[in-house]
């Protein structure tokens, strides 16, 4: 077939202005003038799908959306005057092709990071405060009875400490034993290795917490009570030794990122639970779909605060000696994302969720 | 309808784009995003053994270049290399997928290789977010289906085995609705579609039979008039559309019998392929001119 120049041709000039005065129906004609714009674009979108971002030019580009719309809007003229079903499949496949690129996820991880730190973040995690409050109940209340069912009966400890864990912090250990687990480790190796291992444990344990809340929010509440009895457990056997203070400096120090992470991890996953156990005026995959995006925007942080608290426990417990300096660090740690969640409420510019 | 023709009917969805134009998709098959997952799969893995067999050999080097034998202790960059596996093996799970879901060309190379493309379910921008959020609960929907199951394999008991069937029901979601979502495009917003490959046919009136009526072999002039071309409608003349581009002798021959019985010509022979192209143009004409009036005629049937 003849090659159609693109536009703006003089009348009666080439092969292409021939083939258009040839074709008999309005309708062809009306492809033929086009044809060009559609053979661009097809190009385009093919190099695009092959990945062969480096051979299109900046032109290229920019021309992609208008390309677009010029020939989406080919396709609905064809679609109310050409009964031609091999040009309206054609432009149809077309115009699905190139949605997937103009319509494709467009942002660059610099600047999702920039407007995920931005503001983004902070305010995802204000969007589930209700659910934050129900799971600091949870966590709060698992504790207290972790404690009190140990008070009653030490048994309860080894069925909330799991043995491996509990190694010489068992009910009965000499102050001494348990003194000696708290400090004085500052000279052990392979402290680097156990970080990235706790926050690799970490990671995948609060994912599962957001991914169970799918069904209907009830496991990740299990799962903050569990969590949280043993947490009660283990202030119970340092209290009973007059170590209090003591466990909670050493629990602090990367505890307070931890445990807010968990906390948070856990009202995602609520958050999605609820949204769909009560979706209000939406549909349920409409609600489903708002809250899964927010939550997962949350979760985005809660692995990065995992991060740092694996740092913070494999580094920075075993290197900092004293109660005190834990206490600060777990304490100012604590200040740090409550100010930033709370307090820095920038609406970050091009935000994409809603 | 046949079952095939059911089946492709079923897959069919319409969505809207941002700029208004409803625009037919194809939703992915089981079958093929199976087919990508596990392509995806041995990537992952391959990848992953890969990695070990290269920093287990480095490791070793490393400490005995360093001097240090015995079992457990490591030095420091073997400890380093430790520290590479564990934070690799994390980011080859969790982040595979999120890369390549998030990269310019919007697929995992399982599913390039099977033609599969994600996208949002409301025709709007495919954000971040979403991919974040599908890709999330991939855990509860792969790896820990398959570890319980094989635990409750060993373990069987009750409970082990209820918690199994428990998890399948998220490994299986996408069986169980009409839209093939998983867990995690459900709360994403998300759907899988085909991406869809078809090149532009050739026009078909600017042969000489399509713009003047007259055949090149016989110099017959082919010329319609209003009730010849009335009997058919948009149905008849996509069919004869379709002959006329596959082009195949005895189907030509065959539909211009059928046209000349139902208007009263007499078929002659040797010349169908002019004698269509002219009728295909002239009928196309009659009905695109009506279309422009807001008249429709769907097939032969209606008014």
């Amino acid at each position: 077939m003849a090659s159609v120049p693109a536009s703006g041709h003089a009348p009666g000039s080439g092969a292409g202005q021939a083939a258009i005065e040839a074709a008999a129906l309005r309708s062809d004609r009306f492809r033929l003038e086009r044809e060009g714009d559609w053979a661009r674009l097809e190009e385009i979108v093919s190099r695009m799908e092959k990945g062969r971002l480096s051979r299109l030019s900046d032109a290229d580009l920019l021309e992609l959306p208008v390309l677009y719309r010029t020939v989406a809007s080919s396709l609905s003229v064809a679609r109310e005057t050409s009964l031609d079903a091999a040009t309206l499949a054609y432009l149809e496949a077309l115009v699905q092709r190139a949605w997937f690129l103009v319509y494709g996820p467009r942002t660059t991880l610099w600047s999702w990071a920039a407007r995920f730190f931005g503001g983004e973040w902070s305010r995802a995690v204000r969007a589930i405060a209700p659910e934050m409050l129900v799971a600091l109940l949870l966590m709060v209340a698992g504790t207290v009875v972790g404690w009190l069912l140990c008070v009653q009966d030490p048994d309860w400890y080894y069925s909330f400490v799991p043995g491996e864990l509990a190694g010489e912090r068992v009910p009965g250990a000499t102050r001494e034993v348990l003194l000696k687990g708290l400090f004085g480790n500052t000279g052990d190796s392979g402290l680097s290795v156990f970080a990235a291992f706790l926050f690799s444990h970490n990671s995948g344990v609060a994912i599962l917490c957001f991914a169970l809340g799918f069904a209907y929010g009830v496991p990740p509440l299990m799962l903050l009570v569990q969590n949280t009895t043993m947490l009660g457990a283990i202030l119970w056997l340092y209290s009973g030794v007059d170590l209090t203070w003591e466990i909670t400096g050493w629990l602090a120090i990367h505890g307070t990122t931890e445990l807010f992470a968990i906390l948070l991890s856990g009202a995602a996953g609520l958050h999605i639970g609820r949204s769909m156990a009560f979706p209000g005026d939406r549909s349920i995959l409409d609600a489903a779909a708002a809250a899964g995006q927010r939550a997962a925007v949350v979760m985005a942080g809660v692995i990065l605060m995992l991060l740092i608290a694996g740092l913070l426990e494999g580094f920075g417990r075993q290197l900092i000696d004293t109660t005190g300096t834990r206490m600060a660090v777990g304490g100012g740690m604590l200040l740090f994302w409550l100010v930033y969640f709370f307090l820095f409420r920038r609406v970050p510019a091009g935000s994409e969720a809603e | 309808m046949s079952r095939l023709a059911r089946a492709a009917n079923s897959s069919r969805r319409v969505l809207v784009t941002p700029e208004g134009i409803a625009m037919p998709v194809t939703l992915a098959s089981r079958g093929s995003r199976l087919g990508a997952l596990m392509i995806d799969l041995m990537i992952i893995t391959a990848a992953i053994i890969v990695l070990f067999v290269v920093l287990a050999f480095a490791k070793q080097g490393a400490d005995a270049a360093m001097g240090v034998t015995d079992e457990p202790a490591s030095s420091p960059a073997g400890q380093f290399l430790e520290i590479v596996a564990i934070l690799a093996i994390f980011a080859l799970r969790h982040g595979y997928f999120l890369m390549f879901e998030l990269g310019p060309r919007g697929a995992t190379p399982g599913k390039r290789m099977t033609g599969l493309r994600i996208a949002a379910r409301d025709g709007k921008r495919l954000t971040t977010e979403m991919v974040l959020a599908r890709n999330l609960l991939r855990d509860i929907e792969l790896f820990l289906p398959i570890a319980a199951m094989t635990a409750a394999s060993f373990a069987s008991g009750v409970a082990s085995w209820t918690m199994a069937l428990w998890l399948l029901v998220f490994a299986l979601f996408p069986l169980f609705n009409k839209d093939r979502l998983r867990a995690g495009d459900l709360i994403a917003g998300t759907w899988v579609l085909e991406a869809p490959k078809t090149s532009l046919a050739a026009v078909l009136s600017t042969g000489q039979a399509a713009t003047t009526g007259t055949s090149r072999t016989t110099g017959v002039a082919y010329r319609f008039g209003e009730e010849e071309l009335a009997v058919y409608g948009e149905y008849e003349l996509q069919t004869l559309e379709r002959v006329l581009r596959e082009d195949r002798p005895e189907a030509l021959a065959a539909v211009q019998e059928a046209i000349c019985r139902k208007i009263g010509w007499n078929p002659g022979a040797g010349d169908e392929r002019a004698f269509l192209e002219a009728y295909y143009t002239q009928l196309r004409a009659r009905l695109e001119s009506g279309m422009r009036l807001g008249k429709r005629k769907a097939d032969k049937f209606s008014a």
